[in-house]
């Protein structure tokens, strides 16, 4: 497929260290769209603050780069003001999980159709590797330089619990596997999560000495099960490994749609 | 009628169409009306997950090209600052209702104040244009909340209704104008085609027209400072010409923004500077002197920002003082000093207990 036809080439190079995966999740995100045929017209992208949240600067749609952790906010206006336009919000794990918490789990439980791409490398990585709420416990960032004693969130078990009707766990590794998910999570009508495991190597893979970039995604490969295969062997034997696939996809009334009935009944009411 | 309600109705005549909110004293009968009238005609209503989101969705809303309002009170409105900010820089009309009460933190959820005076114009960080206007009664929380509305889709700046807890709760027989009489502004559209679109150009009257997400434009909105495409720019010329113009879209228009209200001022040795509720007494206590023969009038910004400085320098030239009355520690009275530039004496009468100061303590005041 033609990437360029989805992106403001006049906007590169982009911002993003040597090895970062977040151009892995653009190029998925692009795929996925190219396959269900929207029109650059129709689609809304919306950002909060962060390295991911240059991804919609380089797409030439409707782009909005909001404030930290009020993507989701902006998007559930947007969304309203005219439900028929597509709105992909992209985050990181710090903007979507600590800053954007609360506005993540209502925007779940509300069940509004919104596709959610969060671009998980366990750190905050624009502002210089500080420790984020998905470090995992005894790993280090420049304000966790004794490792750190925080337990991380699940940002899909989260995304889960908070009531999205469809959650899809993927890597930049198995990147071709990652635009699946993100092109059943944008045909999804309701609050969609994909969570998209990306490495920083300059940050996050300096602070706990995983090597290279390419290091850095071969841990995403050794780490990780799908779905399927780790239902066929017990808890012990997957131990530690992250859980990829399709984790939810279940039907429930989604708020907008909800809405227009609204409206309709509350006209009909004369 | 209740000014919150009148509020409500002023928002409707206006043509919003989208309301985020959240609930807070005094302010929640504006959402509760507004949740019941607006899916009647269309429009729609949603009660965010707190007061930042519910800011959050009012600029979505708009940059699709719907009228949007959100309402709060004191510490829903410090939360709101960020995203005012950004619909301050980022230029997209939108209505801010501020039911004043006490405070600071959570105060007097109840009891009225004009403690946010000062927040209203620099609550957000960083140099940026906002529009504050106060009314005093329900008729004229009615008129300015549709005046609101033109402001912002004017001049592309957030706009502050600044009500106070007395002017929210207070009931009044008003008789509302009927929809041919009232004027509405709609935001200026592009006249250029998408290729030729620049959403931040600079443009003659400094107000760059504005398309709407999802016709075609797909242009790039950003918080960061940005150049005339709306793309981050760290050029200190581009940065330099974004940050006057937008502030520089206020100061131009003062003239046409900036209203106030006069009474008896023709031949007052004496002026009162009053807003709001606290106008109200003033009236009243002007009325009162000039009974005794005390020649006092009242000058009444109906603007609050950009400050009516011109009004208040000529005051300051034709009278002996000024009164500032005022249900804070005298926010208002240093603006009324800074404008008299010293030409005469500015006494504030303040107030920060709860309580209304009454047209008999201005009058007191009057006669010493």
């Amino acid at each position: 497929m033609d990437y360029n036809k989805y992106l403001r080439q006049d906007k590169f190079p982009h911002i993003w260290c040597e090895g970062c995966g977040n151009g892995i999740v653009l190029k998925a995100i692009l795929r996925a769209i190219d396959r269900i045929g929207l029109s650059k017209d129709e689609i809304v992208m919306v950002s909060g603050i962060g390295c991911s949240s240059r991804t919609p600067g380089y797409c030439d749609f409707n782009t909005l780069h909001t404030t930290h952790g009020r993507a989701l906010t902006f998007a559930t206006g947007v969304k309203m003001a005219d439900p028929k336009l597509t709105v992909i919000v992209v985050m990181g794990d710090g903007d979507a999980t600590a800053i954007g918490g609360n506005h993540f789990i209502h925007a779940a439980r509300r069940n509004i159709d919104l596709t959610a791409i969060i671009f998980n490398n366990y750190i905050y990585g624009m502002t210089g590797g500080q420790y984020s709420p998905t470090t995992p416990f005894g790993m280090h960032g420049s304000t966790a330089p004794y490792g750190s004693i925080e337990h991380p969130f699940d940002i899909s078990a989260l995304a889960q619990a908070a009531g999205s009707t469809f959650v899809a766990r993927g890597t930049v590794y198995h990147a071709l596997l990652l635009d699946k998910f993100i092109e059943r999570a944008i045909r999804k009508k309701g609050f969609s999560v994909v969570e998209a495991l990306t490495p920083c190597p300059i940050m996050y893979g300096k602070w706990n000495r995983m090597g290279t970039a390419s290091n850095m995604l071969k841990w995403y490969q050794g780490n990780t099960i799908s779905l399927k295969a780790a239902s066929t062997i017990s808890p012990e034997q997957r131990g530690e490994k992250i859980v990829t696939g399709v984790l939810v996809d279940i039907e429930k009334p989604e708020y907008t749609e909800e809405y227009n009935k609204l409206i309709e009944r509350v006209q009909n009411m004369g | 009628m209740q000014g919150n309600e009148a509020c409500a109705e002023g928002a409707l005549a206006a043509g919003l169409s989208f309301f985020a909110g959240y609930p807070i004293t005094p302010s929640s009968e504006i959402a509760e009306i507004l949740s019941q009238r607006l899916p009647r005609i269309g429009g729609r209503f949603i009660q965010m997950e707190d007061e930042i989101a519910s800011m959050g969705a009012v600029i979505g809303a708009s940059l699709v090209g719907v009228k949007a309002m959100t309402a709060t009170s004191g510490p829903g409105f410090s939360l709101k600052q960020e995203n005012i900010g950004y619909a301050a820089i980022a230029e997209i009309p939108c209505v801010i209702v501020n039911v004043m009460r006490g405070g600071p933190s959570t105060g007097l959820p109840t009891l009225p104040s004009q403690g946010d005076v000062m927040q209203a114009r620099w609550g957000s960080h960083g140099d940026h244009p906002v529009i504050v206007l106060a009314p005093y009664s329900v008729r004229e929380t009615f008129e300015l909340t549709v005046r609101a509305f033109n402001l912002a889709e004017q001049y592309r700046v957030p706009v502050i209704l600044l009500m106070d807890e007395i002017v929210g709760h207070v009931n009044e027989k008003v008789r509302l104008p009927h929809p041919s009489e009232i004027e509405i502004i709609d935001r200026q559209k592009p006249m250029v085609s998408p290729e030729d679109y620049l959403p931040y150009c600079q443009t003659e009257d400094d107000i760059p027209p504005m398309a709407n997400f999802g016709e075609g434009y797909r242009y790039h909105v950003t918080g960061l400072c940005h150049d005339e495409t709306g793309f981050p720019t760290n050029d200190p010329a581009k940065i330099n010409s974004l940050l006057r113009r937008i502030n520089r879209k206020i100061e131009r228009y003062r003239d046409d923004i900036i209203e106030v209200a006069e009474l008896e001022l023709g031949d007052a040795e004496i002026g009162v500077v009053a807003y709001g509720s606290t106008a109200r007494s003033a009236r009243r206590a002007v009325i009162m002197a000039r009974e005794e023969g005390i020649k006092v009038g009242l000058l009444r910004p109906v603007t609050l920002w950009p400050f009516p400085e011109e009004q208040v320098t000529k005051l300051a030239d034709q009278v002996k003082r000024i009164i500032v009355p005022e249900m804070n520690l005298g926010q208002v009275a240093q603006l009324v000093k800074c404008s008299a530039e010293g030409k005469t004496k500015v006494v504030p009468l303040t107030r920060v207990d709860g309580e209304p100061i009454s047209p008999q303590q201005i009058l007191d005041l009057l006669k010493k």
